[in-house]
């Protein structure tokens, strides 16, 4: 279909989809705010939750948030390709991407089978009830990313509307930063 | 009056090659955001018919109650549960806001910016997608084993939690679910709303040339994507919590179920400014067409909104004051809800201003905005006794915020949209409504409306409990003339439906019978009215307008016309 | 009678070109701020944990809103906005903290959640007193 002049205007000077992923930004702060501020209330109330925290696999979200942050980079560096025009780089940046945001959720399912298997499953305890739905809310956020930046790798790929690779990489660089705040959150307040 | 706009670059040329659209691409799978628009509006109104027939259920009840209600049967306790939670979800979700921001939303707003469409078109009819879905998810929740929720719309845990307390297990899934969805709808809404009037207005529309409904629509919006938020979060929890048996709001497991309460209200009071404002911003445009007078105060009625917007969000646990909150905290929300009266009071102070010394015309979309200003008024007074929380430990869970909430929602929801739908009518369908008609409408609901809620003001001063569904076992409830007054109001509200008939009977036969409309039947100066009635898919044949000055420019000494539309080059 | 501006009505530019400091360079910076991140908190002193544990997240999180996400080089107002959010969560924490956080006040106390907290410890305790339980 025909894109509309109206997507075609900048009263404000920034590109319509750019803005509309700030907007869209701002809407997923308060979302994970009032998950991850439930928590903290909780948590902070809640000293004896230290015993279940301890059972967190450290060393797996470490490697997590190393996987993000480096994934995050591939997505920086698409924008950067789409910049100077170069779609199949960009391309190609995006499938990195969406392969760091595979490893991530490969290292979360191993660990979650891990610790359900040992018993801490969802109802054991309070904490473990925040740990899944929070990390969960966020790997879902982690999975609708990666399928909407491989749409966007493909038409890059073609040399079609480079200026998508910058929105898709404001929002994986969000959700990056989500989990930069969880990693403290649910592996290291012990 | 002559429509000379200004050619922009290229006419919309690619979107008329649509002449040959087949039915479903036309009426079900449209991205014309007047479609979608219209899509909204009548889900809004079959919904409404649905929230109204759940309000006859559970009225004739508290009248008349034990007895056979024609239509329904016997209402049993768990009948009236799911009756009143129905009413209150239905009129606040899938009512007033898909009718007064969503239909109203995506068919003014680029019409009335002087653009083709919304920004994003597909995500637009997405968000309708998801939104009807979430009104079947509700409406499938009436026929599960259990029937539709019974929790209230507030859904409080742990009745709402566990399904041996609310007896309605998969029902409140189903209902938690349909939030969800209708949450998720607005949100992608929101985002093309606000995206949409930042950037793409006309050539010349600065700031403080767009119209105010457009602002009102824009504001609400932002409050609800700032606020809704925790209340996402909060129901995944609760969803846990009736599905999988977490803890997030039970004591018992470490949870705690005021949590629920705060995010449901922290979201649940901008939510009522969320419809408030475009409600005022649909009466700011009918008062000043039909007053023939520039806004009074156009920068003060937008700081003002912004203000109640901000204010909004610091008031919310004054739902809260009986709960068992930090009493420190119910000063705090004591002294905030007192002070966010002073701003919607200023932007009432306007509108009567606008209308003082002005070339006053009473059809029909004017008494429905004059009839907004004074009940608004009436609820908005009683919500001062409500908020000072010493007077609301007596007040709280009563007929009085019963009635509080209904003199201010009723206008939002059904006098705004009452008042928007007659007044834009001619726009949308190209034909006129009865005027005649209209006001017989207009008059057999404002009555009954007051007769219905002032009764239920005094029936709570004297105790009347909410959430009851048979007085007869409170005795002190039933003193003399308590239930004559019960009675009454429902006498009232059976009036106040019969003559919803007229309502509908008018709209639809208006839309195939009615007299042709012109493009500017009204003489108003804002771009919508540029367009032709109806605007053709594109909006303006002749080229996306520019904008030349603001939009109340009536009665102006330079003009010998008594209006100035905005895409009308001066001399 | 406004003048018709006419970049209002522009299409949109391309956004000019980020410059700055190289990209897998600030990815070594955020590395080695992990590395901290993990090894801080090891130590076990409270005020070192909060530091290198919470403090580099905020850090981390500066670094890759200005340097990735080149939010400086937006309009100001994208900041405000979304720093406005964050605030908005800092103040519904705030007002709802004594309410589920704290489990006693002047003249009341939730026992229920005391209670919880109490269930907590002591099963935590038999857990660790039976034989095979792992000890960190």
């Amino acid at each position: 279909m025909m894109r509309p002049i109206a997507t075609t205007r900048s009263a404000t000077g920034i590109p319509t989809g750019k803005l509309a992923v700030w907007w869209l930004i701002a809407s997923e702060i308060v979302i994970f705010g009032g998950v991850l501020g439930g928590y903290i209330m909780h948590r902070l109330g809640h000293p004896d939750w230290a015993h279940q925290a301890i059972h967190t696999n450290t060393w797996a979200g470490a490697f997590n948030t190393f996987v993000l942050l480096t994934s995050s980079l591939a997505a920086v560096l698409a924008h950067q390709a789409a910049e100077h025009g170069d779609g199949k780089k960009a391309a190609k940046m995006l499938y990195l991407t969406v392969v760091g945001g595979l490893v991530f959720l490969v290292v979360k399912s191993f660990e979650w089978s891990h610790e359900i298997h040992a018993g801490y499953t969802i109802t054991s305890n309070t904490f473990w009830s925040f740990y899944y739905t929070a990390a969960g809310i966020h790997g879902i956020h982690v999975i609708v990313g990666m399928i909407i930046m491989l749409f966007i790798a493909a038409d890059a790929a073609k040399g079609k509307e480079l200026q998508r690779v910058e929105n898709v990489g404001l929002y994986w660089h969000f959700v990056d930063i989500v989990w930069i705040f969880l990693f403290p959150l649910l592996y290291i307040a012990k | 009056m002559s429509a000379a706009t200004e050619t922009h670059g290229h006419a919309g040329h690619g979107h008329d090659a649509h002449h040959d659209e087949g039915f479903i691409k036309k009426y079900l799978w449209s991205t014309d955001h007047k479609m979608i628009g219209f899509q909204y509006l009548f889900t809004g109104i079959l919904m409404a018919v649905i929230g109204g027939f759940t309000v006859y259920a559970f009225r004739m009840q508290q009248a008349f109650p034990g007895t056979h209600i024609p239509g329904f049967g016997r209402v049993t306790a768990t009948d009236y549960n799911a009756l009143v939670t129905t009413h209150g979800s239905v009129m606040v979700f899938w009512v007033a806001m898909p009718v007064l921001i969503a239909a109203l939303g995506n068919y003014l707003i680029p019409l009335m910016i002087g653009c083709d469409d919304m920004v994003f078109p597909r995500l637009n009819r997405l968000s309708y997608q998801i939104f009807l879905l979430s009104s079947v998810v509700l409406v499938a929740s009436f026929f599960v084993e259990g029937g539709a929720f019974g929790g209230a719309w507030t859904s409080y845990p742990p009745l709402s939690a566990k399904a041996e307390y609310s007896l309605t297990g998969t029902g409140s899934s189903l209902w938690l679910t349909a939030v969800a969805l209708e949450f998720a709808a607005f949100l992608m809404g929101g985002i093309n709303f606000v995206t949409t009037v930042m950037n793409s207005r006309a050539p010349g529309m600065r700031m403080f040339d767009v119209p105010m409904v457009v602002w009102m629509i824009v504001i609400a919006s932002i409050l609800f994507m700032a606020s809704v938020g925790p209340l996402v979060a909060g129901a995944i929890m609760l969803l846990f919590d009736q599905q999988l048996g977490t803890g997030f709001f039970d004591p018992a497991k470490g949870g705690d179920p005021i949590l629920w309460q705060h995010l449901f209200w922290f979201f649940g009071h901008p939510e009522v400014y969320v419809v408030l404002l475009p409600a005022m911003g649909i009466v700011a445009e009918i008062i000043t067409v039909f007053s023939r007078k520039k806004l009074f105060g156009y920068k003060t009625v937008l700081y003002t909104a912004i203000g109640t917007g901000v204010l909004s969000f610091f008031v919310w646990a004054h739902h809260q004051f009986v709960a068992g909150i930090d009493p420190r905290m119910a000063n705090v929300f004591s002294v905030t809800t007192l002070l966010i009266s002073i701003p919607v009071a200023e932007m009432i102070f306007v509108y009567i201003g606008t209308l003082y010394g002005g070339s006053v015309k009473l059809n029909t979309p004017m008494l429905w905005a004059l009839s907004f200003i004074a009940e608004f008024l009436l609820g908005g007074v009683t919500g001062i006794f409500l908020g000072a929380s010493g007077a609301d430990v007596y007040f709280h869970d009563t007929y009085f915020v019963v009635a509080h909430f209904h003199y201010t929602f009723f206008p939002i929801a059904f006098i705004g949209a009452f008042a928007a739908i007659t007044y834009w009518f001619p726009k949308m369908f190209g034909r006129e409504m009865n005027d005649t008609w209209g006001k017989v409408h207009f008059w057999g609901t404002i009555i009954p409306f007051n007769g219905i809620f002032i009764p239920l003001f005094l029936l709570g001063a004297r105790g009347d409990h909410r959430r009851i569904y048979d007085y007869r076992h409170f005795p002190d409830l039933m003193k003399a003339g308590m239930q004559d007054l019960r009675v009454f109001a429902t006498v009232c509200l059976l009036v106040l439906l019969a003559f919803q008939v007229v309502f509908l009977v008018n709209l639809f036969y208006s839309l195939v019978r009615g007299k042709k409309a012109s493009a500017n039947p009204w003489n108003a100066n804002t771009l919508e009215w540029a367009a032709p009635s109806p605007p053709p898919h594109g909006n303006f044949p002749e080229g996306l307008p520019n904008c030349y000055r603001g939009p109340y420019e009536y009665s102006h000494p330079d003009r010998a016309e008594d209006f100035w539309p905005q895409h009308v080059k001066g001399a | 009678m406004a003048e018709l501006t006419p970049s209002v009505a522009a299409p949109a530019t391309a956004a000019p070109a980020h410059h700055g400091p190289s990209y897998v360079k600030t990815w070594g910076i955020l590395l080695g701020l992990l590395v901290v991140s993990v090894v801080g908190p090891m130590l076990e002193i409270r005020v070192v944990t909060l530091l290198t544990a919470f403090g580099v997240a905020l850090v981390k999180a500066y670094i890759v809103a200005k340097y990735f996400m080149h939010i400086d080089v937006e309009k100001r107002y994208v900041t405000y906005l979304l720093f406005t959010m964050v605030v908005l969560m800092g103040l519904m924490v705030a007002a709802v903290s004594p309410d589920v956080l704290k489990h006693d006040g002047h003249r009341w106390e939730n026992r229920a959640a005391k209670r919880s907290v109490v269930r907590g410890e002591n099963s935590a305790k038999a857990a660790a007193a039976l034989p095979g339980a792992v000890h960190h």
